[in-house]
């Protein structure tokens, strides 16, 4: 298979053999494989059950801010049978369910849900093929990360099942509140909700640190023959980059997980400062401790890890973007740049998150200065893909819907975050929902979006069939619609002054009540907001459909029916253990669509160069025909 | 001698190669017997009075160190390693600098933590 | 379907795979220990006057488990370079003392030390009420001298009752206005037998010394014990690098074994240097 082979020593001839026709039964092909296209669709599949649940969680939520107070019609009734009596009495929310929905809807969303989707399924079954490697270097490290991340799933959904419900603390889990919850009489001091989040959390994180190492090392040594650095397509990149994040944002606030999951069960302090006083008593603590060094460990990773939720969706759009103008990216080196430049500055930009924590105004300016430093990047990156655009040839197929949509839907997303990004502006907006509004603009139809593009488009890959076209474009104008009658609105609510977490939407609060904008108080646009919540929801029907349809039935397709150029669809769909047939040589750069003189209008990386080409590079000596 | 090639097929090469690893396993035992004598010199220094604790902490730590360089460099045979190895660790020195000192400037500069 | 350079090395990086992943592997490490060690400088640097104590760990013990980690980073090394060089008998030798210093280690660790210290206790004594304790503060030579207050009073716990604890004390706070209770000594003292009754209603606070005791235990048995189920991790590995297992891939493949053995070794080498940095921090500072 390549030149490696052969220096391995003192091989046994015979266990060799083996190896290659060894039948692998049902649990270690299908459950516990190692091959990372498997390992991959299960993230993908794992996930997006994830996703599903967290968005049905954001679903309870939309009727408590529309009606609060009022029972949930038909399902209110037997949710106190699923979620324990204390969380919907009569089928009304109690404020401590409402509480528990928020925090685990962002954790699961973000923890459950997008990056193992984005990174991980994604990442796993496509950067091996568009590298031209085998597998990934470490197989059963892989699958252990997997496994890593069910468990900590798992256990994050059974918080929601043990006595005292599922953590109520935010998904930022805020000291001292994070600290006393879920603790007393009746509550076990391990399997109550908050401890089970820090417990669940820990597994989150081994299952990321660990597929990090396995992304970087094979994006480093796997690399096809001739796939330099600078022909690796853009997806490669991105995901090169988030693996670096996760792999050192993650550790310190693994850190302080266990410092909290330390004081909560072995009543340590490390986030407690003395004199506190939980309901009318003092506790019994050291003190000493401080709340602010949770905020500090939780936002160093909590920063980059916005980085982790964008950067493969811009990695995606990428590809599909010039799949789709038939035309390469624009920009390429700058892209690159840009998006290496985004994961160094990502490390110092954290207290942004902590403007109202009274920080002094040198270091507050530092921070300032970085995170407006690290738009600029991201505005490269957004402006290289408009750019591409222009002058293509575009096909809006199914992929390129969602991701031209990305394009606007997450300049609206960046570009609310700049008045976020100054600590004067912040003093109004902190807490408020122009913030919910900025950050899902970005993850909702902005990753979100990218994740379905990237399912539509490397479904033929993995199946070796299309999903349906007319039920993609079902699923995709009404969630866009929704989209911005979601969180539009919120931008207003937030300006009017409407705070997050609050348990009945605004009904009881002036700010909420005394003006309309647009027509509306404050409180009064919940409606429209949750009515389009519930409708994106049923929008997402037709796309299950298609895509658990389309596995057996969808349409049958060869093995590069988007003629795209990159190394993945040179592979049989789907491909074989090992992945390719012949393994890849890269003779030129990953975007050579429209390539004058040629009678196609794509031309694949391992399309040997003709001496005839006119080429920008002299292409590496080995490369050249004899 | 971190990355050899792999000349095990040869036993004559090998042999050559066998011999240079044994040059380094003295390197090995003189770094250990360094490594057990700071740590005695670290407690005795704790135990001389360097005016304030603070000063005490630094030579602690100037010393832990030496000692960890030492580890480093030799043990894990950084002092002859690829490039590639260096950039990951020089951005997680940065990185990992860069929490100590923010976090700390942050702290500093808080107004009401007046010291 | 063989991985490439899993034991040959890649040309353009001149590294193989595992060399790598291992690397990127410490580097996250550094990040956490990281986190936790910005913990304690911060709880350090906060710690009211006297609340943050010295001289409450056994010196002399922690010197030898700091020597026993030393050698077993050395043992290992040694080990590996007799894999390097084809030695089997040697690397089975080298690799049972890496194995031996390993256990010894945790073994002092959770079956002395941390006992000895559950098994102390320690009462803080209210603001108001520490000049009726002088007797075992000594803080008005102390307040002389420049030198931080004594806020709390240690010892074996006696006996207690709804009103009082009978603590027999420390050589600290029986004699604490003798100038060799001053600076923290290097073979500890047992406690005397001198015993001192504290009201419960001068106390702030009084536990064991277990995490929950002060920020600095709670520091100290978090970072120890995190470092503790590092050498736990390693120990495992490496035994399953020495069991007759790995004599099976030694003869099949002996560079592979090798490697992983250099691989684990540069894991235990991390973990030795981090206790270079945690004794001096606890034990000494």
């Amino acid at each position: 298979m390549d030149a490696s082979a052969s220096v391995e020593t003192h091989h046994d001839p015979h266990a060799h053999i083996e190896h290659e026709h060894h039948e692998l039964g049902f649990w270690r092909k299908y459950i516990f494989s190692t091959d990372h296209k498997v390992i991959g669709i299960q993230y993908g599949l794992c996930g997006m059950v994830f996703l599903f649940f967290g968005f049905c969680l954001m679903m309870l939520m939309r009727w408590q801010l529309a009606y609060p107070g009022q029972a949930l019609p038909v399902i209110g009734k037997w949710l106190p049978y699923i979620f324990g009596p204390a969380s919907m009495p009569d089928g009304k929310m109690t404020p401590d369910f409402y509480n528990s929905l928020g925090a685990m809807h962002g954790t699961i969303m973000i923890f459950a849900g997008v990056v193992p989707v984005a990174f991980a399924a994604f990442g796993n079954f496509v950067v091996p093929l568009q590298i031209g490697a085998p597998d990934m270097t470490f197989p059963k490290v892989n699958a252990a990360s997997f496994w890593a991340f069910a468990v900590g799933g798992v256990i994050m959904l059974i918080s929601f099942f043990v006595p005292g419900g599922a953590a109520k603390s935010g998904w930022t889990s805020y000291t001292p509140l994070a600290a006393f919850a879920d603790t007393g009489p009746g509550i076990n001091p391990f399997f109550n909700g908050q401890t089970l989040w820090l417990t669940g959390f820990v597994f989150l994180i081994t299952s990321s640190l660990l597929g990090a190492i396995n992304f970087i090392t094979t994006i480093i040594q796997l690399r096809a023959k001739g796939l330099t650095w600078m022909r690796l397509p853009f997806f490669v990149w991105a995901q090169f980059v988030t693996a670096f994040l996760l792999l050192l944002a993650f550790p310190p606030l693994e850190a302080a997980i266990i410092m909290q999951w330390m004081d909560r069960v072995a009543h340590t302090s490390f986030f407690l400062p003395a004199g506190l006083v939980v309901n009318g008593t003092p506790v019994s603590i050291s003190g000493g401790g401080s709340p602010l060094l949770w905020q500090h460990l939780f936002w160093f990773l909590g920063h980059p890890e916005v980085y982790v939720l964008i950067l493969p969706a811009f990695g995606i759009v990428g590809e599909i973007l010039a799949n789709n103008s038939r035309k390469p990216l624009w920009g390429y080196k700058s892209l690159v740049f840009s998006v290496l430049v985004i994961g160094f500055l990502s490390f110092i930009v954290w207290a942004h998150h902590m403007w109202l924590t009274g920080m002094g105004s040198t270091v507050s300016a530092f921070f300032q200065t970085t995170t407006i430093l690290i738009s600029v990047p991201s505005v490269i990156i957004l402006s290289a893909f408009f750019i591409s655009l222009w002058g293509g040839s575009i096909r809006f197929t199914v992929p390129m819907l969602f991701t031209t949509a990305f394009l606007p839907m997450f300049g609206i997303g960046g570009l609310t975050g700049i008045p976020l990004a100054f600590n004067s502006a912040d003093l109004y907006l902190h807490d408020t929902y122009y913030v919910i509004a900025h950050f899902h603009y970005i993850v909702a139809p902005g990753t979100i979006f990218g994740l379905f593009a990237g399912i539509y488009y490397w479904f033929p890959k993995a199946t070796g069939r299309k999903m349906n076209d007319f039920w993609g474009k079902v699923h995709f104008w009404p969630t866009l619609i929704c989209m911005n009658v979601i969180f539009l609105p919120m931008f207003l609510q937030g300006m009017a002054g409407m705070h997050r977490r609050w348990y009945d939407g605004g009904q009881g609060w002036n700010v909420a009540n005394d003006h309309t904008i647009w027509g509306l108080t404050g409180f009064q646009w919940n409606h429209p907001i949750s009515w389009a919540a519930w409708i994106m929801g049923l929008a997402q029907i037709p796309f299950i459909i298609n895509f658990f349809w389309s596995i057996k039935h969808g349409e049958k397709v060869n093995d590069n029916p988007w003629e795209a150029t990159t190394l993945e669809w040179t592979a049989p769909s789907p491909p074989p253990h090992g992945n390719f047939v012949h393994t890849p040589v890269a003779y030129r750069g990953p975007y050579e669509y429209s390539l004058p003189g040629r009678e196609r209008d794509f031309t694949m990386q391992n399309e040997p160069v003709e001496p005839t080409e006119r080429i920008h590079r002299k292409p590496p000596a080995e490369l050249v025909p004899a | 001698m971190n990355n050899p090639p792999d000349i095990s097929q040869d036993p004559k090469e090998y042999e050559e190669y066998a011999h240079g690893v044994q040059k380094h396993v003295r390197g090995y035992l003189m770094v250990g017997a360094l490594l057990l004598t700071f740590t005695g010199i670290t407690v005795a220094l704790s135990y001389v009075d360097f005016g304030t604790r603070k000063a005490n902490i630094g030579i602690a730590m100037l010393v832990a160190t030496l000692k960890a360089g030492a580890v480093a460099a030799v043990f894990m045979h950084l002092a002859a390693e690829k490039r590639l190895i260096y950039r990951i660790l020089i951005f997680t020195g940065f990185f990992v600098l860069g929490l100590f000192w923010l976090i700390l400037l942050a702290w500093y500069d808080y107004p009401i933590f007046h010291r | 379907m063989e991985i490439p350079y899993t034991i040959s090395t890649r040309p353009d990086t001149g590294l193989w795979n595992a060399k790598i992943g291992i690397w990127l592997f410490l580097a996250s490490e550094v990040m956490l220990f990281g986190g936790l060690f910005s913990a304690y400088i911060f709880l350090r640097i906060d710690a009211a006057p006297g609340m943050w104590p010295h001289g409450l760990l056994n010196v002399p013990v922690g010197t030898m488990n700091t020597a026993i980690l030393i050698m077993s980073s050395v043992t290992v090394v040694l080990a590996w370079a007799s894999l390097k060089m084809r030695r089997y008998r040697a690397y089975w030798w080298y690799m049972l003392a890496t194995i031996s210093c390993g256990v010894i280690f945790l073994t002092v660790k959770l079956a002395y030390e941390w006992p000895q210290k559950f098994e102390h206790f320690g009462a803080y004594i209210k603001p108001e009420a520490l000049g009726k304790y002088e007797k075992y503060l000594g803080n008005e030579r102390r307040a002389e001298k420049g030198m931080e207050p004594r806020i709390e009073i240690t010892g074996h716990l006696h006996s207690q009752n709804a009103k009082e604890y009978e603590v027999a004390l420390d050589p600290v706070n029986a004699d604490p206005n003798n100038p060799a209770m001053d600076r923290p000594r290097f073979f500890p003292l047992p406690v005397t037998d001198k015993i001192a009754t504290i009201e419960k209603e001068d106390v702030e606070r009084a536990t064991m010394f277990l995490p929950t005791h002060s920020a600095y235990f709670a520091s100290y048995f978090t970072i120890t014990g995190l470092h503790g189920m590092h050498v736990l991790g390693g120990v495992l590995v490496f035994t399953y690098m020495w069991l007759p297992v790995s004599k099976r891939l030694y003869q099949r493949n002996p560079e592979h074994l090798a490697n992983r053995v250099e691989v684990s070794g540069l894991f235990w080498h991390f973990v030795d240097l981090i206790w270079i940095f945690v004794f001096p921090l606890f034990y000494l500072l």
